[in-house]
């Protein structure tokens, strides 16, 4: 088997890319904060929420967890940005973070 | 032992097909390979084979339906023609990036237009660069021989790229002519199974293929292609060894034909290399050392070995099956003279486009090829280089 | 290649001239022989002239090319000679074999001066007679191995029972019949 995910990057030689750049793991999505590339975020009021959970299976990032039932705080780590979740809750519940 | 039959060249492909029993054939149909998943039907239908046989609505389906199977860890095949290897044009290059090996039956048929049915390889050539291996029979033994070779070449760690077995549509796909078919056990022993070390859902660590690749990996990837392609000429020798010790009928690369001491020599492809052979042996027994070169592995291209074998001749004509369009010769012409540039000493080439959509090729229009070469070497005048052969003429 | 017999069979898409040319190849083929049985592609229209071929050998024969100067030319419809030159190569000291109920006499003034034997087999007749319906192939068949000798004729009829035999396992009773229709239409070849 050739590399793991964590060890390919860009200076590696075409002799250690995976046959076909096959990555042999899953998950690896773990490995790259794709959240840098966010140009606005979304926050999340949490008194206004009424745990509905709308928002999570709308968000294309996979990036608003969910667990025993309930929504937490965003992954910010893997959040684009895009808004769709704030388009998705029908409580105004999300709005965009004003950033200076 | 060998079982005598006669078959035409779409059953010797599917009577190997049936011996193989691939995991997945997923097909549509096109003249004049349509016989060969219509055969293969009748042995799901009868259940000698447990292949899953699934009926896709066109070839960019049946070949995106093989890399799926592929991923999946499965041996998976399919066939086509002409206009419907056209539409696989773009997944054939997913499949050789992603390393996935389908065997792909292609019964090789002019491109529209005029619209033609008949055989040529101006599909086949017109794939070349999509990174498949190409490999090209004279007759239907051939075909049998290189499909029972196919998967292991595919397959095989330094190559894993995906390969066509090339039959010439009607001459050879419809033709029945006589056949050694091998014992049903003894070629399920020769080609193997298939257990690659990945696969998408193995459990321990599924698989991801075709990733996005930016620039600063794309290189490094075609790169590594590459090398699998170059890797392929040993393996497709070592398999061929094997094929011969264990059924007794040689390949290799290239066939030379009466080429020890020949002056004139022609370089050719597929059943017109037999029509040929048959001019050559007349020419022999008139004197004339005239010999040919036959192309069985087209991709990888075996420059060295032809370059090698044209060295001491005279004249050589290449003869192109296909058009190709580059205003300057075909296909066949651009690489064989390309691999024979850095020879201290070259023979004097032409290129001869012929046989297209059907145009027959006879012992006669062989014979005048090497009465055309006797002339170049005799004058150490070539003539027009790019010349096309069997057309009506004013 | 001396030994070589090249065959050209004329006929209409749907008649069964390429089937009549693999039969003759699986019967020369039983017989020990290397064969090539191939078509020539047209339009594929029911009623359109096809040309189908033999190559028949002691050795593989490795020309691919199509048979310009045919030993023997099997018509399997005599319409035909009015609008195909059926003749066109054909060797002098070979034959023409055509399916017809006239005589070859008859026949010779529509064949261009060809100066070769011409014969002439009742396939509707024989076919008939001992199958009951018109399947013109299995006379022609006959008439051509009797013509043209490509096959020994004791063989021949050996090989097509035990081939007759292993096609007609379920309806046993339709063996006796072809082969009474192979070994009249042989006897039955006029010229």
């Amino acid at each position: 088997m050739g590399l793991k995910a964590e060890e390919i990057n860009e200076h590696i030689a075409w002799q250690d890319v995976t046959v076909g750049c096959e990555i042999y793991e899953p998950g690896t999505s773990k490995l790259t904060k794709t959240g840098e590339w966010r140009s606005k975020t979304p926050e999340w009021i949490e008194e206004k929420c009424k745990q509905c959970l709308l928002c999570a299976p709308f968000c294309p990032d996979a990036s608003i967890p969910v667990c025993e039932g309930k929504r937490g705080e965003f992954d910010y780590d893997h959040c684009k940005g895009c808004g769709i979740c704030i388009k998705a809750c029908p409580f105004q519940a999300i709005r965009w973070k004003e950033e200076n | 032992m060998s079982i005598r039959e006669r078959l035409s060249g779409n059953e010797a492909i599917a009577t190997a097909m049936r011996q193989i029993n691939p995991d997945v054939f997923a097909m549509f149909p096109i003249t004049p390979s349509t016989e060969i998943p219509q055969y293969f039907a009748q042995y799901v239908a009868d259940g000698k084979v447990d292949t899953e046989f699934i009926c896709v609505e066109s070839e960019h389906s049946s070949l995106s339906a093989c890399l799926g199977a592929e991923a999946a860890g499965c041996r998976a095949v399919t066939a086509t023609s002409s206009a419907g290897l056209s539409f696989m044009n773009e997944v054939l290059y997913v499949a050789a990036s992603s390393r996935l090996p389908v065997v792909l039956a292609v019964a090789c048929r002019a491109l529209t237009g005029p619209i033609n049915i008949n055989h040529d390889y101006s599909d086949s050539m017109a794939e070349r660069d999509s990174g498949f291996i190409q490999i090209y029979a004279e007759n239907n033994q051939e075909v049998y021989d290189n499909y029972l070779q196919a998967h292991r070449i595919a397959e095989h760690p330094d190559v894993r790229l995906p390969l066509m077995i090339c039959e010439d549509g009607f001459i050879t796909s419809h033709a029945i002519e006589n056949i050694e078919l091998e014992e049903d056990d003894k070629v399920k022993a020769f080609v193997g199974e298939y257990h690659p070390e990945n696969y998408l859902l193995k459990e321990e660590n599924p698989l991801a293929v075709g990733p996005y690749g930016i620039s600063a990996y794309y290189m490094e990837a075609r790169v590594a292609q590459a090398h699998a392609m170059m890797n392929a000429k040993q393996v497709i020798l070592d398999v061929a060894a094997d094929f011969e010790k264990t059924f007794g009928r040689k390949y290799g690369l290239i066939e030379e034909y009466k080429m020890e001491d020949a002056e004139l020599a022609m370089v050719i492809m597929g059943s017109s290399a037999g029509t040929a052979k048959a001019a050559v042996d007349e020419l022999r027994e008139a004197g004339v050392k005239a010999g040919l070169i036959k192309i069985r592995v087209f991709r990888p291209f075996p420059g060295e070995e032809i370059a090698n074998a044209l060295k001491n001749c005279k004249a050589v004509a290449i003869m192109d099956k296909s058009e190709g369009f580059s205003g300057c010769g075909g296909p066949l012409y651009a690489e064989t003279s390309g691999a024979c540039y850095n020879l201290k000493t070259r023979p004097l080439m032409v290129d001869i486009v012929f046989g297209l959509g059907g145009r027959d090729f006879t012992v006669e229009s062989a014979k005048s090829v090497y009465d055309r070469l006797a002339k170049i070497a005799e004058t150490g005048e070539t003539g027009d280089i790019y010349t096309h052969m069997g057309q009506r003429e004013r | 290649m001396n030994d070589m017999i090249e065959i050209r069979w004329h006929g209409r898409g749907g008649q069964g001239a390429k089937t009549a040319s693999q039969l003759l190849a699986d019967a020369a083929f039983m017989s020990g022989k290397y064969v090539q049985s191939f078509p020539e592609y047209g339009p594929e229209r029911s009623g359109a002239p096809i040309t189908a071929y033999n190559r028949i050998s002691e050795e593989r024969c490795p020309i691919h090319s199509n048979i310009y100067d045919p030993d023997y030319v099997a018509v399997v419809d005599e319409t035909l000679l009015e609008s195909v030159d059926v003749t066109a190569g054909l060797s002098e000291s070979g034959a023409i074999i055509i399916n017809s109920a006239k005589s070859p006499e008859e026949l010779k003034p529509l064949l261009k001066g060809y100066a070769g034997r011409v014969c002439t087999i009742d396939a509707r007749a024989i076919s008939l007679a001992y199958l009951g319906k018109y399947f013109p192939n299995t006379p022609m068949l006959a008439a051509v191995v009797e013509v043209s000798k490509c096959v020994d004729k004791e063989q021949f009829l050996k090989d097509m029972e035990g081939s007759y035999r292993h096609k007609f396992a379920k309806k046993p009773q339709l063996v006796e019949g072809n082969l009474q229709c192979l070994r009249a239409a042989m006897k039955e070849v006029r010229g």
